[in-house]
């Protein structure tokens, strides 16, 4: 799922300080749950940002909704009678969601509440980490279901290069080496010896590197 | 093995003697006489020098430009060509620079991630990787060919090379990576600096049963010791660095003032040693801010003179 | 024991202090209240197990959420004691009322007042 982090309240003060008509819109997907962005997560930034306006003596009108998702028009329709009132929206969606939200209403100032982060797991509940970076040609077949692309920090497609210590990444102790981990996995696999194939240069023209990408399915299409 | 490039450190590996090489590390400026002085101190002393490539991530006057200088006064650079920082285009691009100017070694990293440096807020490349990058020279040599697919017009001829780290983990792969560079074209090797002699022997051993130390050049890496502070700085603070304890004791076990010549002495037996371990080609020393002690440590190793062309 | 504990402090009872999320906190001094205290078994003793180093936690943003927004984080505290200690409980009841008193008001009652005007 995508992963968003909460961003610092004061970061958010700053965003809507002018505003008066405040609609705080969470989403109940992914960034529900990394809470950064769900129900929950919208009752407590719309209650610190009311306690913060009250405290500066400003009379401000700040609401909630969450809906299911910001990624797909029919949710994003949900709102379209009542964001009338408003004259700011919070987006606590990841910025797939913000954009989305932002361009169905474009009249309207629409300012995230969260960092978008990477596509990732949950390792356990408070830690994500980092597991594909949408390369559009994936390669988990070769590397025993690990992705050197998103867990190497070189991306490197034949490693591990020379820094690798301990099973460790030589930037932070706190990082697998993710070639330790692919020779670790392929030996379990029984396939150590595909080790030594060389992997070819890579197509980055399907990354971000191609340009903004679009899936289209004609046969789907309406 | 005969020689493919007009390269001096090929023809003497070639000829089945002992080669050496140093490097050089060029300064965070533009002036030139940082990297020429260094250079005259050690020409004689050497067959090529090495001119890192904004090491640990540092931002430094580029290697290509250090290396045209070298060649300018008739020394023999290697070019070292970290993959971190340009793309697939400005690699090729550069490495026909080089070319331009008849430089005739390179050799192919990955580099230090911009993290160690004092970029580290900077977007890294790694396009295509170090042993991508090795394929990509042989081919722009071999077959004359851009990646891309068309000719090139004087396509470059260079004398491959990469790196290899005995010390690092996991130490299984190490030598299936060796075979690896060998398969992926890579034609001489300058390995990490020893310490841990029995470590790196059994390396050489396991890499001599493959057969690779006759389809590879194998270059030892040699550092002296200073003193013993920075011997434990490289034991304890540099990632795939090996230095066993008694290492350590024997530079604490002498005077501040006798250490630098204690590391010295570690370093020429060091040389010494490896001398006798079939399937080393020659050694790679790197007297890191050290460079005036080169010609006593070629010296003392009876590696003195070099091969005159 | 009917020892004496201040007047002014309303008592909200929960099965466990895990059972307190974030938002109670916030709600209770967006709606006025002049300081919360969460009262906690002893760690290492919670009934439920770690219940009482979430609440913990919990009372730790909030008073990073309430400094950041000048309501001032010394508002939330939290405290830990068994149920049979009773001294204790009127002792953290005094402490806090007089902790409290120092920092004066909540500040957000004066602009409900003034909207209430």
């Amino acid at each position: 799922m995508i992963i968003a982090e909460k961003k610092p309240i004061e970061e958010v003060i700053e965003m809507v300080k002018d505003f008066r008509k405040i609609l705080i819109v969470g989403c109940n997907e992914c960034v529900t749950v990394c809470e950064a962005g769900g129900k929950r997560e919208v009752a407590v930034l719309a209650s610190s940002l009311r306690m913060y306006f009250m405290n500066q003596g400003k009379d401000t009108q700040i609401d909630e909704v969450t809906l299911e998702r910001q990624c797909d028009r029919e949710y994003l329709e949900e709102i379209r009678n009542r964001i009338e009132q408003y004259d700011v929206v919070i987006s606590l969606a990841c910025g797939v969601g913000v954009q989305f939200l932002a361009e169905t209403y474009s009249r309207f100032p629409v300012y995230p509440g969260v960092n978008t982060c990477f596509m990732g797991v949950t390792e356990e509940r408070g830690v994500w980490s980092e597991r594909c970076q949408g390369c559009g040609q994936c390669i988990l077949g070769s590397t025993g279901g690990i992705c050197p692309i998103s867990r190497c920090a070189k991306r490197l497609l034949n490693g591990p290069c020379g820094g690798s210590t301990k099973g460790k990444c030589e930037i932070s102790k706190d990082l697998d080496c993710a070639w330790q981990l692919i020779i670790d996995r392929l030996k379990e696999l029984d396939r150590l010896d595909e080790y030594e194939q060389i992997a070819p240069i890579k197509d980055w023209s399907t990354e971000r590197a191609g340009g903004p990408r679009r899936v289209v399915r004609e046969d789907v299409r309406q | 093995m005969s020689v493919k490039t007009p390269s001096r450190l090929e023809k003497i590996l070639d000829s089945g003697q002992l080669a050496v090489t140093s490097e050089c590390g060029p300064p965070r400026g533009s002036d030139p006489e940082a990297i020429t002085k260094k250079a005259k101190m050690i020409r004689n002393y050497v067959d090529a020098i090495n001119i890192t490539d904004n090491q640990t991530s540092v931002t430094r006057l580029c290697s290509l430009a250090a290396c045209i200088h070298l060649k300018l006064m008739g020394i023999e650079p290697t070019l070292q060509m970290v993959v971190r920082d340009r793309n697939r285009i400005a690699l090729q691009s550069d490495i026909l620079g080089a070319a331009s100017f008849d430089i005739h070694n390179i050799l192919c990293l990955s580099g230090d991630h911009q993290k160690f440096g004092d970029c580290p807020q900077g977007q890294n490349v790694f396009d295509i990787d170090s042993m991508q990058l090795i394929q990509t020279v042989r081919h722009m040599r071999d077959e004359g060919k851009f990646l891309g697919g068309d000719d090139i017009q004087r396509p470059p001829q260079m004398f491959v090379g990469a790196a290899a780290n005995p010390f690092a983990d996991p130490f299984e792969i190490r030598v299936p990576r060796l075979a690896k560079k060998v398969a992926a074209g890579a034609e001489f090797i300058q390995t990490q600096c020893i310490y841990n002699l029995d470590k790196f022997e059994l390396w050489m051993k396991q890499a001599r049963d493959r057969g690779l130390h006759e389809k590879i050049y194998i270059l030892a890496g040699v550092t002296p010791f200073k003193s013993v502070g920075m011997a434990k700085y490289m034991k304890n603070r540099v990632p795939g660095m090996d230095v066993p304890d008694d290492v350590v004791k024997r530079m604490a076990g002498v005077p501040k003032e006798k250490q630098p010549e204690e590391g010295i002495a570690i370093c020429v037996e060091t040389i010494q040693r490896l001398k006798e371990c079939e399937g080393v080609r020659g050694f790679h020393i790197m007297a890191i801010e050290w460079e005036e002690k080169v010609p006593e440590i070629v010296e003392r190793s009876g590696l003195y003179p070099r091969p005159r062309d | 024991m009917r020892l004496q504990y201040p007047s002014n402090i309303k008592i909200v009872s929960v099965p466990c202090t895990g059972k307190i999320d974030l938002i109670y906190l916030l709600k209770s001094f967006e709606k006025g209240a002049d300081g919360v205290y969460v009262l906690g078994c002893i760690e290492g003793e919670c009934r439920f197990g770690t219940g009482n180093l979430r609440a913990r936690k919990r009372v730790m943003q909030a008073q990073k959420i309430l400094d950041s927004i000048g309501i001032g984080g010394d508002r939330v505290q939290m405290y830990n004691l068994s149920s049979s200690e009773g001294p204790r409980f009127a002792e953290f009841a005094a402490e806090m009322t007089n902790k409290i008193r120092e920092l004066g008001p909540n500040p957000i009652k004066r602009f409900r007042e003034k909207l209430a005007a």
